[in-house]
């Protein structure tokens, strides 16, 4: 074999324990789920059999599947502006020089090395009716207890608070690290011009951090559809799905009411959202952007 | 004086102050749960200062549940997925950096999917792979999928393609093969890399639940995050001061690890994120 050749299967050969991994636990079984969600489920009397998009149609009449997808608009409402700006907000206070930044910087951090069970371990307890910390703390200003988790009005809120809790000082460290890198000619120069502050901000730091926002939305995005670990502990998904998102109504469907190929199609769902956010991505991030 | 970035006299003082109340808020359910695991069931609700401290709370906890094999389970589990990582994506990363082979970009663009397609999207179907290869509730039916890491092929092809080519030229006349060039130049170059990846993926794996909850059912095999699961659950009836007890229990080491080498998981988050 000549040399050249050689350098092919070398480097073949260098990919493929990888490869074969790949192929057999992404590649695979993303094309089986499309696949299957065309079949019908089988069992021991009937064989499962081809239905064209018949799944599709049950799941535009299922209700609990539009359930489940506006709670994941909200969830992403609800969670990504607010850890956005609470971690810009964090990342200005300890990228200065204050007091014991060391220590304020690890506060903020220290919730993105914690599992999400662990923490909605932890929240269960606050959100816990009478006896919980909130409705302690609200009980002795004499507000009534509440069942914060039991009520579809409030379900969510709660959850979307706590994932903020969890995620924003993970954000934060990203605007740490691109605030380390503009150049401090800027402040000065604003300082010469008499700018405000809040000016300053708004026209030239948020500016400038555009990048780093692109990357934290893309990534807050795909991290609202993957994320539903805290809902086995608090909720369940319910009262009556109003908590439940859509991967955790994949599991649901898949493992509790053993209908794979419904599940398949749900599947399918999720996997268009996560590619449609991959190519926003594509389009937004890998073009970089232009300020003037 | 006041300036642009940083305001000065009575609100500099006031933002400080500001920054150490989120600061104190951020951490405060944690702080709780340290609260409420140290001291008796009583003292839940009641901050008093002098409330005795006890470890009654670790110890039940500790005999309600395997911690010892869960512990166990979760170790052999994060130090196999990360070996395995370590050497499937530095072979992997080093063909996408450096060998020219045909296919090449269609393949690092096939890779890169994964970034998008994390297997715990794909657990029906996996699970039907895994029960087909007889791994289910296995450890390494845990840990396969996730093995081949395009994350960490992509990491560490930006960080090979770095490397000086005149130091691989130099080592090729020594008489190096490629192995050796790999081993002996570009990995030990890539170390701040492979410390990054490997406390993100530690990390992960530490904290991933999703995927072990589908593919296990026995204490054989349950890491730490499910068998936590299990012990919280509202259902198991067990008391709130226990559950936060068991709660610490798994999450102390990597805790612990966190606090003792804050900088460098601040540092290896970031790196990883950035690149």
């Amino acid at each position: 074999m000549s040399r050249r050749a050689l350098v092919h299967v070398y480097g073949w050969l260098l990919l493929t324990p990888a490869a074969i991994l790949l192929v057999a636990f992404t590649h695979y079984p993303t094309v089986t789920t499309v696949v299957q969600s065309l079949f019908s489920t089988g069992s021991a009397t009937r064989p499962s059999r081809f239905v064209g998009l018949d799944n599709y149609r049950f799941m535009l009449d299922d209700e609990v599947f539009w359930k489940v997808l506006w709670n994941n608009l909200w969830y992403a409402l609800g969670t990504i502006p607010a850890s956005i700006a609470l971690a810009i907000l964090m990342a200005v206070w300890v990228n200065r020089a204050i007091p014991a930044r060391g220590l304020v910087r690890m506060a903020y951090f220290t919730p993105t090395v914690l599992p999400m069970i662990a923490v909605a371990n932890i929240w269960l307890f606050f959100y816990t009716p009478d006896i919980g910390l909130i409705d302690q703390v609200l009980g002795a200003f004499g507000i009534p207890a509440h069942n914060w988790l039991g009520d579809p009005a409030t379900v969510l809120g709660c959850i979307i608070v706590m994932t903020v809790w969890k995620e924003a000082g993970f954000f934060m460290i990203f605007y740490l690290a691109a605030l380390q890198t503009l150049p401090p000619e800027l402040e000065e120069a604003a300082r010469v011009e008499g700018a405000g502050r809040w000016y300053f901000f708004r026209r030239v730091t948020f500016p400038l951090l555009m990048p780093t926002t692109l990357f934290v939305l893309i990534n807050a995005v795909m991290n609202s559809f993957k994320l539903v670990d805290h809902l086995f502990i608090l909720t369940k998904g319910g009262p009556d799905n109003a908590s439940s998102l859509l991967l955790y109504y994949i599991y649901e469907v898949a493992f509790s009411f053993f209908d794979e190929a419904y599940a398949a199609t749900l599947t399918v769902v999720l996997l268009g959202a996560l590619a449609a956010i991959a190519l926003a991505q594509f389009l937004l991030l890998e073009r970089r952007i232009h300020y003037r | 004086m006041s300036s642009a970035v940083t305001p000065g006299g009575p609100l500099r003082h006031l933002e400080t102050g500001a920054a150490w109340l989120l600061g104190l808020l951020w951490m405060s359910p944690l702080l709780y749960a340290f609260w409420a695991a140290f001291h008796p069931a009583e003292y839940v609700t009641r901050f008093e200062l002098l409330a005795p401290l006890t470890l009654d709370n670790f110890a039940t906890a500790w005999a309600r549940a395997p911690f010892a094999r869960y512990y166990l389970n979760t170790f052999a589990l994060v130090t196999g997925i990360l070996a395995g990582q370590l050497v499937l994506c530095t072979l992997a990363a080093f063909a996408f950096a450096r060998v020219q082979f045909a296919g090449r970009e269609i393949a690092f663009a096939l890779v890169l999917m994964q970034l998008m397609i994390v297997p715990e999207v794909l657990i029906v179907e996996n699970y039907t792979t895994m029960s087909r290869l007889g791994l289910v509730d296995t450890i390494t039916g845990i840990g396969l999928p996730y093995m081949a890491s395009a994350f960490g092929v992509f990491l560490l092809r930006q960080t090979f393609k770095t490397v000086p080519r005149e130091l691989e030229d130099a080592a090729r006349i020594e008489g190096c093969s490629m192995m050796q060039i790999l081993w002996k130049v570009y990995v030990p170059l890539a170390r701040p890399t492979y410390i990054a990846y490997g406390l993100v993926s530690i990390s992960y794996h530490w904290n991933n639940f999703l995927w072990p909850l589908v593919i296990t059912n026995s204490v054989e095999t349950r890491p730490l995050t499910v068998g936590l699961a299990i012990f919280g659950a509202p259902e198991s009836g067990v008391d709130w001061s226990i559950v936060t007890a068991g709660t610490l229990i798994a999450v102390a080491p990597l805790l612990v690890a966190f606090l003792l080498f804050q900088r460098q998981f601040v540092q290896s988050f970031m790196h990883a994120g950035i690149k």
